[in-house]
């Protein structure tokens, strides 16, 4: 028997800011969230019961060393991993009740992924790429159109060999919101560029939520990025250590480290 | 053990499913090594040792009749060593057990010294009493295929008259290692209708005129000797006794049979194991470039401990060592075994003292090393990259692989593809060797296939044309002895018979220069409808009015053209000589065989109206009834259903097939899950990153299995049909080593045949597709996010 997730498949565009923290819908819904890894003889407590409510067209930027546990909360977030125990409530839907292929519909039709290292397929060009994703989406929006947003729309025609680092994780973020998903998932997305590179695509990232509304997640252990966010979360040996909205989100400009 | 050693057995274990593929193929190789070549070496060495032991003689000649004293001047020839004087007489044979009259060849022995040359040697029984005329040896062959046994009685037309033979012993002679005699008058047993048998010189020689004569000498030469003049020496002496045309071994007839055979066997035991080992080089290469490629951090690292750039190649080229380890044990036992096979195949057609099945320890080491080399030429590219790798370099990713657009697309074709399409061809055009290599395997595969079974196709076409187009009669009847032609009445008087046609079968020695054969000419009513002349094509030809037709199986063995005038010696007559002009050639697919109208072949032999059998079609369901009645009749000695003959015929060939394909499908499959196992493996391991990504994307695994199977989808699609035309070439190279006296081999490939190939390649490419189902499963989702290729 599986479960289907019917899931709304667009998020309708909407200009931000969102309206009051009271009216906002919750897209995420974790409760008391573990995961244990048996490693050999140890467990590894990844994650110990955590709380938490995302909200519709926040961009949050969660920190926290290597080894603390953000990785494993955004894999499971994504759909990638299930938790040992808890639950993880995707609007209204249950994911930790859903098998793998229920789990792939949900990736392929509600979430974007951005990867540090891009992983772009060689082969295929920029807008190929893209266009790799758009196929098997419902509503999406045109290559050219994702690239645009992402300023490469001239680079549409190169493969991945010709091109940046930084151009090609502004392809990969393309490739990732093209199909409009609900939620973009991006995990340590400058972890592999430079200072200029990585604010290119920070500020990719933060187009898309403005002005398609997505919910965004950022993974990162540079906290200098967390002045971009709507909310910042704080992650340590599994817990969630700090949660807190930042009164005004800053500029990508306005960045430094 | 070294730690680089270790490593190597591990990865050995981690790679074990492309190791088990590649030794799979390798262990092809190897078998045809072994198996064709223990197989030659048995027969090369029984042969080399029976003639020498036996003493088969250099030269040999016939003659009309000469005086014994002749052969003291044939022995003073400069270079002859000994010389052997004969009788020898063809002659007319009633065996029991057998309807039609069958024809020997008799060959005269002393009795009262040793043989010196082509010595006979009686493997069971005894040698004829000297002086006693009635007792014979018999050739083993012609005693099997009859079941012929010390006491059975014959009868056989010497010289003109009947003549009662008792069988005392079997016996078989260097000069009839092969019993090559007539074309025989059915296709499946030659060996029936034509023996050999010895006679006492001093019993043969006065019933032939031939006392203190002879007709026939052999020769042996003394070493240095120069063949080419001897033999015109020889001429020279005979020429006025009726001779004149010596030949040497390399005509002989039983050792050019012998001979073509070795040369055959030679040659498919070089091309064989060679498209075999071909594929394992190709494969030992895509494996190893790929694993130099995954390991070059660790190469990196090995090198700057300061390990050696020949020990890191050395450590690579001992995968491919322990894929020619791995195929030779499976290859060397599973070659021997089907070496012995085949030697007990031959043992049905040549006939040896000793025919023992031998696999020399040489020709393992061989076969060993044909297949190391190739292992190690197709290691070689990949254990160079790796020991010429800088460790600096190594360290840091590998360069990605530029790629472009396909060619179709920079012509203007854009948007023609899928993105799946374009991922799968632009990585093919991006290694175009290592897509040809793949594709040429697959074809290689489905081309054995398809060579190999073909055969059974040809069989089942020269049955149906045998027994559906040339033979057409429901029953073919013969006689005791000729009759005269008004049989015909009591033929159409049995009940059911619809319609009869007479026909005259004689059978004679016919030679054409100093080539012979015994074979029967059939004579055929020239408006006859249920035995046909009919060529390889189906195609049906009136027989001429005059002068005789042979088929040109026969006509190449003897050298003749269309306007040649042949000599018949007539065995029913005592050898009774007739000359008459080939009119025209058959290309028949069976055998060797005369035809002519039958009233002129009545008036060539200078006899009546005299038949042999009869053609009868009958009335459906009068089948048992007229059966009943012709057994009955006294004239009758046989009368044959076709309908049993095509069954018995299409029995034994269905349960030849059966084994023969699952062998060869067995063969080309291993080939091909090789090549398309070890293409998925490498497109994974290569890929294996982008589809895990793409599943991360939302990708389900069965597109995912799609994009990763695309290309050996490529790779079957493009290389079956050039397999499915190479498999014709092959066919047409074997057809060419087979076409023999009693065969014409046509190409006819059913598409059945085809249909089976492309399955075979279907189902390895499945096969390997499940094979790689648990690691596309496997693929870790999680893992990918976080590392660098």
């Amino acid at each position: 028997m599986t479960t289907t997730l019917a899931l709304p498949s667009v998020a309708p565009l909407r200009a931000a800011p969102p309206p009051r923290e009271a009216l906002r819908r919750a897209v995420y819904d974790v409760r008391a969230l573990s995961k244990i890894y048996r490693m050999g003889e140890i467990e590894v407590h990844a994650l110990r019961s955590v709380d938490l409510e995302l909200y519709e067209g926040d961009l949050v930027v969660l920190l926290g060393a290597s080894g603390s546990g953000k990785s494993t909360l955004l894999n499971i977030l994504g759909g990638l991993d299930t938790p040992t125990s808890g639950t993880v409530r995707f609007a209204g839907r249950d994911l930790t009740a859903a098998d793998d292929r229920s789990l792939t519909r949900f990736r392929r039709e509600s979430v974007g992924f951005v990867f540090q290292f891009y992983n772009l397929i060689p082969s295929l060009t920029a807008r190929e790429n893209v266009a790799l994703v758009t196929e098997i989406s419902r509503n999406p929006m045109q290559p050219e159109e994702a690239l645009a947003m992402v300023g490469l729309a001239d680079r549409a025609d190169h493969f991945p060999a010709q091109m940046s680092g930084g151009e090609q994780q502004r392809v990969a973020i393309a490739r990732a919101i093209a199909k409009r998903p609900e939620v973009l998932l991006c995990d340590e997305p400058t972890g592999a560029l430079d200072y200029e590179t990585g604010k290119l695509v920070l500020n990719a990232i933060a187009t898309v939520n403005r002005e398609l509304g997505t919910t965004t997640i950022v993974i990162t252990h540079n906290a200098v990025i967390a002045a971009m966010a709507d909310r910042v979360l704080r992650i340590s040996s599994g817990h969630i250590v700090e949660d807190r909205r930042n009164a005004k989100r800053a500029g990508i400009e306005e960045l430094s480290w | 053990m070294r730690a680089l050693n270790r490593k190597l057995l591990r990865d050995l274990r981690h790679l074990r499913g492309q190791m088990l593929s590649i030794g799979g193929v390798v262990a092809c190789g190897v078998a045809a090594v072994v198996a064709m070549g223990s197989t030659l070496q048995t027969i090369d060495h029984a042969r080399a040792t029976y003639y020498e032991h036996a003493r088969f003689a250099d030269v040999f000649a016939s003659l009309k009749r000469a005086p014994e004293p002749l052969a003291s001047r044939i022995a003073e020839i400069s270079g002859v060593a000994a010389v052997e004087t004969r009788v020898t007489a063809a002659v007319l044979l009633d065996v029991p057990g057998l309807a039609e009259p069958a024809t020997g060849w008799m060959v005269s022995i002393p009795t009262d010294r040793e043989q010196t040359l082509n010595q006979v040697h009686v493997r069971r029984g005894r040698w004829p009493t000297p002086g006693v005329s009635s007792e014979v040896l018999v050739g083993e062959r012609f005693a099997e295929a009859n079941a012929l046994t010390i006491g059975t009685r014959l009868s056989a037309v010497i010289n003109g008259r009947w003549q009662r033979l008792t069988i005392v012993g079997v016996a078989m002679s260097p000069e009839f290692v092969h019993e090559v005699g007539g074309g025989g008058t059915t296709m499946f047993s030659d060996s029936r209708h034509f023996g050999v048998l010895w006679m006492g010189r001093d019993a043969l020689g006065p019933l032939y005129g031939m006392d203190g004569a002879f007709n026939d000498v052999a020769l042996s030469l003394s070493p240095g000797a120069n063949e080419q003049s001897v033999i015109e020496r020889l001429d020279a002496l005979l020429v006025r006794y009726g001779g004149g045309r010596a030949y040497g071994r390399d005509d002989q007839p039983s050792n050019v049979v012998l001979t073509n055979e070795v040369k055959q066997l030679r040659a498919f035991g070089i091309v064989m194991p060679a498209v075999f080992l071909f594929v394992a080089a190709f494969l030992v290469s895509i494996v190893l470039s790929r694993l130099v490629a995954t390991q070059r951090g660790e190469i990196a690292t090995l090198k700057a401990f300061g390990y050696h750039d020949h020990d890191i190649a050395m450590h690579f080229m001992g995968y491919a060592l322990a894929a020619v380890l791995l195929g030779a044990v499976m290859g060397v036992p599973f070659g021997a075994w089907v070496g012995s096979k085949f030697t007990a195949l031959y043992v049905a057609y040549f006939t040896f003292p000793e025919l023992t099945h031998h696999t020399s320890l040489e020709l393992v080491a061989l076969s060993l090393s044909v297949a190391a080399a190739s292992a190690v030429i197709g290691a070689l590219a990949a254990a160079r990259t790796a020991a010429a790798l800088p460790p600096a370099e190594g360290m840091r990713p590998p360069s990605p692989l530029v790629y472009r657009p396909l060619l179709l697309e920079r012509l203007g074709f854009t948007g023609v593809f899928t993105p799946t399409i374009r991922m799968v061809l632009r990585s093919m055009e991006r290694r175009p060797w290592r897509a040809a290599a793949s594709i040429l395997g697959v074809a290689l595969a489905v081309g054995t296939f398809v060579g190999g079974t073909f055969a059974f196709d040809v069989a089942m076409y020269m049955g149906d044309l045998q027994f559906r187009v040339i033979e057409r009669a429901d029953l073919s009847v013969s006689f005791i002895q000729p009759l005269p032609a008004r049989a015909f009445h009591d033929m159409r008087a049995v009940p059911g018979v619809s319609r009869v046609e007479m026909y005259r079968s004689v059978p004679v020695r016919i030679s054409y220069g100093h080539r012979f054969r015994q074979i029967a000419i059939t004579g055929l009513e020239r408006e006859g409808t249920l035995r046909r002349l009919v060529d390889a094509d189906g195609r049906t030809y009136a027989i001429p009015p005059a002068g005789l037709v042979l088929t040109k199986a026969l006509a190449s063995v003897l050298r003749v053209a269309p306007g040649d005038t042949v000599r018949l010696e007539l065995l029913e007559r005592g050898g009774e000589e007739r000359r008459v002009v080939v009119t025209a050639l058959l290309d028949e697919l069976l055998g060797t065989a005369g035809y002519m109208e039958i009233g002129e072949l009545n008036r060539l032999v200078g006899e009546g109206r005299v038949v042999s059998g009869a053609y009868v079609s009958l009335e459906p369901g009068a089948e048992s009834r007229a059966l009943g009645m012709l057994r009955r009749l006294p004239s009758v000695a046989g009368a044959t259903p076709r309908r049993a003959m095509l069954e018995s015929f299409e029995e034994q060939i269905t349960s030849m097939i059966t084994l023969t394909t699952t062998v060869v499908a067995l063969l080309a499959s291993i080939m091909a899950i090789g090549v398309l196992y070890n293409g998925a493996r490498i497109a994974l391991s290569e890929r294996g990153r982008d589809l895990a990504s793409l599943r991360v994307l939302g990708f389900t695994k069965r597109e995912v299995a799609g994009m990763l199977f695309g290309e050996q989808a490529a790779v079957n699609v493009l290389g079956t049909p050039l397999g499915l035309l190479m498999g014709v070439g092959i066919a047409l190279l074997i057809a060419s080593a087979f076409d023999s006296e009693l065969y014409r081999f046509p190409v006819i490939v059913t598409p059945r045949t085809y249909l089976w190939g492309v399955v075979m390649v279907v189902a390895a490419g499945l096969g390997a597709g499940i094979a790689m189902r648990r690691r596309i499963n496997a693929l870790n989702l999680v893992e990918v996010l976080k590392t660098r290729e």
